[in-house]
């Protein structure tokens, strides 16, 4: 960053698509970012879970039409896509909100909250993984 | 910047829109968060997955309304939170009110289709 001393004013310029391949992002960082992919996720893919909501709840009929949608490889995949989505904006926003009320705002508990955030989300996606692809 | 700029002494100034979306976007994911957990108790409490027993869940008025309440907050929640990403990502300012328009619309649209799948007869 030039700080032109000259011309009186600080220069900021945004960070290059290349630099941010190599600048290592705190964990927290990670965990953020992450929480907006979630979010966008789930907005982009707010047609579909209402399309599936409509056809579980329509009759009897379009509930195994449901299931049959629900069968297929490639829709458990998006449907785990979505799960996971789910458990991270749902685990990293209730850190958030444990944030805004001043819980764990130091550097230390913050990381230890995103260690906390991800082994929560994580495994239980693994779970639901298990659950979908008939592990168990 | 004096030091204590921060909390109930900060320096506040402007429209105070931002608090008010800040404030929603916190108040629709606690009504999400606790819907979420209603519905998981609901479902492994009452129900195996059959169709009897998911739709008799969503077959009880005081459920139905939950659901479109929930449903509310998830639209008003992601509003906040796109409006946010096109903010930060869309400099134009043609393609980022178009961007937002489209969002509303859609969210908006949403909308009634949930009221449509909650309330058909």
């Amino acid at each position: 960053m030039s700080d032109s001393s000259k011309a009186g004013k600080p220069q900021f310029r945004n960070i290059g698509l290349i630099d941010l391949i190599r600048y290592r992002l705190p964990l927290a960082a990670k965990l953020s970012i992450l929480h907006r992919v979630s979010g966008g996720i789930l907005f982009l893919l707010l047609p579909f879970i209402l399309f599936l909501l409509d056809k579980s709840l329509m009759s009897e009929t379009s509930f195994e039409h449901f299931k049959g949608i629900a069968s297929h490889w490639f829709v458990k995949l998006v449907l785990l896509g979505l799960v996971w989505a789910y458990l991270h904006h749902f685990c990293a926003g209730i850190r958030h909100l444990l944030m805004d009320v001043h819980i764990g705002v130091n550097k230390q508990a913050a990381h230890k909250s995103t260690l906390i955030v991800f082994a929560i989300s994580l495994p239980l996606t693994a779970l639901v993984a298990l659950k979908l692809f008939g592990a168990f | 910047m004096p030091k204590d700029n921060i909390g109930p002494h900060r320096l506040v100034v402007g429209a105070h829109y931002g608090v008010r979306d800040w404030l929603a976007q916190r108040i629709t994911a606690i009504v999400m968060a606790v819907y979420t957990l209603v519905l998981l108790v609901a479902f492994f409490a009452a129900s195996d997955f059959s169709y009897e027993g998911w739709a008799s869940l969503f077959a009880q008025q005081w459920f139905k309304l939950l659901t479109f309440v929930t449903l509310l907050s998830l639209f008003y929640h992601a509003w906040v939170g796109v409006r946010n990403i096109w903010m930060d990502y869309i400099k134009p300012v043609s393609i980022r009110l178009t961007l937002q328009v489209a969002t509303i619309l859609w969210l908006v649209a949403c909308a009634a289709w949930s009221a449509q799948i909650l309330w058909r007869a």
